[in-house]
């Protein structure tokens, strides 16, 4: 299809350390189309940066994609070159990064670490690139731009930081933008800031955009699909609506129910019991189980595919598969799933 | 800056104070009265005092330091009491002998030390890392007056003696550039180590910072990346091993120059201590030690100047 | 019911001295806290929030003297702390306990969780050596910890398992009030929901009394009763939980709220996108420190500094530092730039 820009499908990134191989990443499937933002969330270990770098193939040393594809523009980028690779990064694929503090190269001018990647994908020349530099800059919000060009990091501010950052990964008009928690280090107010420019961007040059987050308020704001991903898979995925109205994966529900809001008065929370399961041991059948309210033996023994339904959405939940037995729960389930999130009472708690 | 630079210069002056008192003192801690010394054993009582005298010895130690600061001054060191030529023209004739050994031994370590830091660090954990980590570990560990004496005998006098090198002369130091090598090597392989160990651990850390990766990320190459990114950051750390290598190296002379019969300061040192030359040995500490002051402070300044994130505050 | 006053913070000021010049002198001051006071009634939970260097960690550790404060006072249950000797300090400090954000590192890495919570009784001389073992296992299980785990090391726990430890350790000297420092911010949503529980839990059985340091307003709004906010060392807003969530009148902290994202996909929102960065705290701007961000900004508010006050339409208790909170809500002041963004 024409109108999918990046379509990965079942990723596996495993690192190899002392201890054996860890599987960081372990079935990750999702489709960006063309101008859209894809959300991924999940919590701390879920993987989630892990899929990210996997898609720019900038594992450290240790980490190797052991399977799956990674198909941009219908072209498989596992089967790149090292020198193709490089051709992609900071040129069709952008990448910004969570802690702009230390992202940029303190003994490097701010217009030195800009101009470098117009320098090497757009062969201009240093005079050039240092005008388009300076016109990034403006085109982020910072201020007296040609001053700005000729500072050092540390003479800046971490949201200004940040805005530098997105004018390096704009330099070449990316086709996608990969934010990995670009504004988690950030305050509130300049968070505000820095996701309202990416959106602005976003649609002045029709950027399709990769947005990692842990925070569904994020998501919520400024993705139209949604990958959920636990333990070093995606659990579900759909769009931003549907996931928010009609939560199938039963970690999906539980997050939206551990969530307290500033917007709604909440009574009480009703958090996922237990804790993240170890990536050394992970738990047979269903990573979600052990933590899962409607788990069942099935759960336990046996792992589920990434289920498909018509609209384009999917669920690794057996509970949606035709094994599901015991149609009462299903029942249960499937009434209670209407109760999204807060304020209302939830079937997750025991 | 220029504030940093003049609150680092007057940094130094209680430094250099203290490195004279403690020079001056030297006279006072050694066993036995300097007069007796200077005039020998077998001189009269008659002649040690009229020494004592002419030396200033009856006065307050006070008084005599600051009579002594003030000749410093001037650039007035004393005068050897073995030639009785002033001090300053006996270090003179050597100092540049000394600077001039240090400096090749530097160029030396930094030249051999950071292309095997780097190779260490780029291949890190492979067997050419394990092999210059374990060079470098004997390096460090060889004493630096074994290691001379193993190279003479070696490539001086054994039988692995190359045409081309020179036949050790007593005189040492002579025209011959070919000489200095086995000088410059004995001194400058201790600081290669640890040059070595630096830069591999600088590096090493430089590459796991996130800006290497933003540089990745830009699709830049191994090589820019290595070599522009990291190095330079890698660079500000080793900078300061250099300095304080080379300060070392002016230390080190002493037994290199011994070994190799080079009449440099070192050598001058020893020679007047085996004398009791005090004047001259005071007058080689003081120099080294305000050069060793002066390498510091050279240090301090363009590590800041390479290091724009450390903020005056 | 009048409620007893347990802590009350009269102009608290703590200034952080800056090096500088040829000798060292001290050049300046990092105004972290700059006069500020509020009240704490037992049995309460008070928040602090703003957004970095706003001074709401400094204010907790001040009112401990992790940090000498520079100026002001702070009475506890009655007793002036800024006067006390070191020793008297420390005993009042088993009234006064925290928690911080990353309990591992407020954890010696040797001590095993019986270890650690021994020592903190031991201390504070809370039981006799035989007794306290078992007050141990009902610690940990009063924290959701199980009696197996006492002997194993902090790093075989989890984040959340040890911030547990921090509270079982900030419980075990039946404190009155805890402060906890951004407590919850590292841990994950679902890990967190837990936390906020127990710490609910736990001042309902305890009679127990928080003050609660935060960037989070989600968490905040969830778990207190009154919000103090802070913007460069000063409380601009103060008020019950209700009063600020639903009916701010501070500019800053309608900007702050409406900053952040609502994880609603549907709710159409405006955003007050706040100009430029927070001013440094070492040369706050003159007048209210808020003006230089401030889309309502006159020349008034560059000079006078506002007091924090009811303003009319505030319920009693709900104060505000702004000179036009009344223009403002009657819409005879008009914000200049501001910058309007709608998502969703």
């Amino acid at each position: 299809m024409e109108t999918d820009l990046l379509k990965v499908e079942d990723l596996r990134t495993s690192f190899y350390t002392d201890e054996g191989e860890v599987k960081a990443v372990d079935g990750v499937s999702f489709i960006l189309p063309k101008g859209k933002t894809l959300g991924i969330v999940g919590e701390s270990g879920s993987g989630k940066s892990i899929t990210a770098l996997s898609i720019l193939n900038l594992l450290a040393s240790n980490g190797k994609i052991v399977g799956g594809e990674i198909n941009f523009k219908g072209k498989n980028l596992l089967s790149f070159s090292d020198k193709e690779m490089r051709e992609i990064r900071g040129n069709a694929i952008s990448m910004i990064f969570q802690e702009p503090m230390t992202s940029l190269n303190p003994v490097f001018t701010v217009g030195q670490q800009i101009s470098e990647s117009i320098i090497k994908h757009q062969k201009l020349s240093k005079k050039e690139a240092n005008i388009r530099s300076i016109e990034l800059l403006k085109l982020v919000g910072i201020p007296s731009p040609d001053k700005r060009v000729k500072q050092y990091p540390y003479e800046l501010s971490g949201g200004m930081r940040q805005r530098v950052m997105i004018a390096i990964a704009l330099a070449c008009n990316p086709e996608m933008l990969i934010a990995d928690e670009p504004t988690t280090a950030l305050d509130v107010t300049i968070q505000a800031q820095i996701l309202g420019l990416i959106r602005g961007l976003q649609t002045r040059f029709g950027m399709s955009v990769i947005m990692i987050t842990h925070d569904l308020g994020v998501v919520a704001e400024t993705c139209d699909f949604v990958a959920v991903m636990y333990a070093g898979q995606v659990v579900e995925y759909s769009d931003i609506f549907t996931l928010f109205e009609e939560p199938k994966h039963p970690y999906t529900i539980g997050l939206m129910n551990s969530l307290p809001r500033h917007d709604v008065e909440i009574e009480k929370l009703e958090p996922i019991r237990g804790n993240v399961p170890n990536p050394k041991e992970m738990p047979t059948g269903c990573r979600f189980s052990p933590r899962c309210p409607a788990a069942t033996d099935l759960c336990r023994r046996e792992m589920p595919e990434l289920l498909k339904d018509d609209d384009g959405n999917d669920v690794r939940c057996w509970i949606y598969s035709e094994k599901w037995e015991g149609e009462a729960e299903v029942t249960v389930y499937g009434e209670k799933r209407i109760a999204k999130g807060h304020g209302s009472e939830t079937i997750l708690s025991d | 800056m220029t504030k940093f630079i003049i609150r680092r210069l007057l940094q130094t002056i209680p430094v250099l104070i203290g490195v004279s008192i403690l020079v001056f003192s030297l006279m006072y801690l050694i066993p036995g009265d300097p007069a007796q010394m200077i005039a020998g054993e077998a001189a009269s009582p008659q002649t040690v005092e009229q020494i004592r005298e002419k030396l200033g010895l009856n006065e307050p130690p006070p008084k005599q330091y600051l009579k002594y600061m003030s000749n410093i001054i001037q650039g007035d060191l004393g005068n050897s009491i073995r030639s009785g030529r002033p001090v300053a023209d006996e270090i003179k004739a050597r100092f540049w002998v000394t600077v001039e050994l240090s400096f090749y031994a530097t160029i030396l370590a930094v030249f051999i030390g950071l292309i095997a830091g780097i190779v260490s660090a780029v291949k890190h954990y492979t067997w050419s890392d394990v092999t210059i980590m374990i060079v470098a570990l004997f390096g460090l560990s060889m004493p630096n007056f074994w290691f001379g004496l193993m190279l003479i005998q070696w490539f001086a006098i054994g039988s692995w003696m190359p045409d081309w090198m020179p036949q050790m002369r007593a005189s040492g130091w002579g025209d011959d550039w070919k000489q200095v090598i086995l000088p410059v090597v004995t001194l400058g392989t201790g600081g290669a180590a640890i040059i070595a160990r630096m830069t591999r651990a600088s590096m090493l850390e430089v590459v796991g910072q996130d800006y290497i990766r933003t540089a990745r990320a830009k699709g830049m190459g191994e090589r820019v990346v290595i070599y522009r990114h990291a190095l330079k950051n890698a660079l500000i750390p080793v900078i300061t091993v250099v300095g304080l290598e080379f300060g070392g190296f002016l230390g080190g002379a002493v037994l290199t120059e011994t070994i190799f019969a080079i009449n440099g300061m070192g050598r001058l040192t020893i020679d007047a201590i085996r004398t009791r030359d005090f004047p001259i040995v005071q007058g080689t500490v003081l120099i080294i030690s305000f050069l060793f002051v002066f390498v510091n402070l050279l240090v301090d300044i363009s590590y800041r100047l390479l290091n724009k994130r450390i903020d005056l505050n | 019911m009048v409620k007893k006053e347990l802590l009350k913070v009269t102009g608290l000021k703590q200034y952080f001295p800056i090096k500088g010049g040829l000798m060292g002198r001290t050049v300046n001051h990092v105004k972290a806290v700059d006069d500020i006071s509020f009240t704490i009634h037992e049995g309460e939970t008070v928040s602090i929030v703003g957004e970095s260097g706003c001074g709401k960690s400094t204010t907790g550790r001040a009112i401990l003297r992790l940090e000498e404060p520079t100026e002001g006072s702070v009475v506890f249950n009655g007793d002036e702390l800024t006067t006390l000797s070191k020793r008297e300090m420390r005993t009042h400090r088993k009234d006064l306990q925290i928690i911080f954000q990353d309990p591992y590192a407020s954890i010696n890495p040797r001590q095993t969780v019986a270890d650690v919570l021994d020592e903190a009784m031991t201390i504070q001389k809370i039981l006799p050596a035989k007794q306290r073992r078992k007050r141990i296992i009902e610690l940990l299980e009063t924290v959701g910890l199980n009696e197996y785990q006492a002997d194993r090391y902090p790093h075989e726990f989890s984040g959340g398992q040890r911030q547990r430890i921090g509270i079982a350790r900030a419980l075990s000297v039946d404190p009155k009030l805890i402060i906890c420092d951004e407590a919850v911010s590292a841990l994950d949503v679902s890990i967190q929901a837990q936390v906020l529980n127990l710490l609910e839990e736990l001042q309902e059985e305890f009679n127990l009394t928080y003050l609660f340091i935060s960037h989070d307003l989600g968490v905040v709004r969830h778990i207190s009763d009154r919000v103090i906010v802070m913007y460069l060392g000063k409380i601009v807003e103060i008020g019950d939980k209700y009063s600020i969530f639903e009916n701010a009148k501070h500019p800053y902290t309608k900007a702050l709220l409406s900053a952040i994202p609502v994880p609603d996909p549907k709710a159409v929102k405006k955003h007050i996108v706040l100009k430029g960065d927070v001013p440094s705290p070492i040369d706050p701007p003159a007048g209210c420190r808020f003006h230089t961000r401030c889309p309502f900004a006159q020349d008034k508010c560059k000079v006078d500094v506002p007091e924090l006050i009811v303003h009319e339409g505030m319920r009693e208790g709900h104060q505000a530092a702004c000179h036009f909170v009344e223009e403002i809500e009657n819409g005879t002041l008009q914000a200049a730039e501001f910058e309007e963004t709608f998502f969703g």
